[in-house]
């Protein structure tokens, strides 16, 4: 049997549960014999080369290309993780739920305290860029997630646990330390 | 009154003195049922259904229930389980409870309750209601997106005269707790630390000492709730 794929990403995140994942320290040494990686910034591919089993979530949805990211993930994921606290419930970013776009817009680039460089007062505009969407989105609300890991981050003994979990087969036993939602 | 009764918990053999309320008594006898609303002190109200048992087939909240002789009482049931498991979980989604940045976590009741339970996630979706933060007062902050209306504040902290600093605003889906415009003015360092201890969530806090127990050292950081209680 060849070896679980799997694939991650960081939405609107900070890329803390990442380095949460790097946390579980010379375990990843055993992490590479159990499983294959594909997309994911650990290895820097950037497309899904073959189909993935486990697709790992970092960050809620803020724009636009979060949510065409998501969807692809669970396109070519069997099983969906959400990752700590922006993915579960939005976060830090979804702080600004309630707060019209136009208002937080202009609080970063024209209105906030240490805003000064832009005197022409330009907001960014370009095609490229993705737009901002109403509010931040956990990914549950916009995609099927399977499984939940809290957390901020979550803690490396909770991820590689869950994980090796999945991946034998073996039954969840969780230490009441390991669940923590900051 | 201080006659001692029989009764069971779960079908355990308990033992407490006639009129006790169903939480204390079950305290008594090392059996602990999840309270939030409840505080040791106060009078008991039964507003936030956590510690909801059921007696003879009917759902009750024990804070306000006192036992009596040979009565049977179911607690820890997978039913009941999950009726707390789920208003825990309502209780998350209809504030805007972020424990990353919260100067509570980690000392939250309501956070405990979500460990207790092994909340991954709640079952409903987020309301993010638009909600202010009250910083007028010299001494607390009243960040209402936390407040889960538990009336602990208004109830525990009172003037030399016994009458409550704290007090309800509005109605209905616009309800909330404020600091009292008068009778807030005597808030003081002391009253505001007994403010923040009595909230069991972190909606009341001292200005000024955010964050003082480093992760690690806060109440439920090893220890889940109620362990202090279970034998």
């Amino acid at each position: 049997m060849s070896k679980p794929v799997i694939a991650t990403t960081s939405l609107a995140g900070c890329f803390g549960c990442h380095m949460s994942i790097l946390d579980i320290d010379e375990r990843i040494l055993q992490l590479i014999e159990l499983v294959e990686f594909n997309k994911s910034p650990v290895d820097d591919i950037k497309t899904f080369t073959k189909p993935v089993d486990i697709g790992i979530i970092e960050g809620g949805c803020c724009n636009s290309e979060n949510v065409e990211v998501l969807r692809s993930f669970r396109k070519n994921c069997k099983i969906l993780i959400s990752l700590g606290e922006c993915a579960i419930m939005g976060g830090l970013p979804a702080m600004r739920n309630g707060i019209p776009v136009e208002e937080c817009i202009e609080e970063a680039y024209l209105n906030g305290p240490t805003v000064q460089l832009n005197k022409e007062r330009i907001l960014p505009n370009d095609d490229e860029l993705p737009m901002l969407l109403d509010r931040v989105y956990p990914c549950h609300e916009i995609v099927k997630i399977d499984y939940f890991l809290p957390g901020c981050p979550p803690r490396a003994d909770l991820i590689w646990e869950a994980l090796v979990a999945l991946i034998t087969g073996n039954p969840l036993k969780l230490p009441y330390e390991v669940v923590k939602f900051d | 009154m201080s006659e001692l009764i029989k009764f069971k918990i779960d079908g355990t053999e308990c033992m407490a003195e006639s009129g006790t309320y169903i939480v204390e008594a079950a305290r008594q006898n090392g059996i602990y049922i999840p309270t939030l609303c409840n505080m040791p002190g106060v009078k008991p109200k039964g507003a936030c259904r956590i510690c909801t048992v059921r007696i003879n087939g009917r759902l009750m909240t024990s804070c306000t229930t006192p036992v009596t002789m040979g009565m049977e009482i179911e607690s820890n049931t997978e039913q009941i389980n999950e009726l707390r498991k789920s208003i825990v979980e309502l209780l998350f989604v209809s504030g805007n409870h972020f424990c990353p940045a919260c100067e509570k976590s980690g000392n939250c009741e309501l956070q405990a309750l979500g460990y207790y339970y092994q909340m991954m996630v709640p079952r409903f979706p987020y309301d993010f209601p638009q909600k202010g933060v009250d910083a007028s007062s010299p001494y607390i902050i009243k960040d209402q997106n936390r407040c889960i209306m538990c009336k602990r504040c208004i109830k525990a902290i009172r003037d030399d005269q016994g009458r409550p600093l704290f007090a309800f605003r509005n109605r209905g889906n616009h309800l909330e707790v404020v600091l009292d415009e008068d009778l807030g003015k005597q808030m003081t360092p002391e009253l505001a630390e007994a403010a923040m201890n009595a909230c069991p969530v972190g909606s009341i806090l001292v200005k000024e000492k955010g964050f003082v127990q480093p992760i690690g050292q806060r109440k439920f950081d090893h220890k889940p709730i109620g362990s202090d209680v279970a034998v």
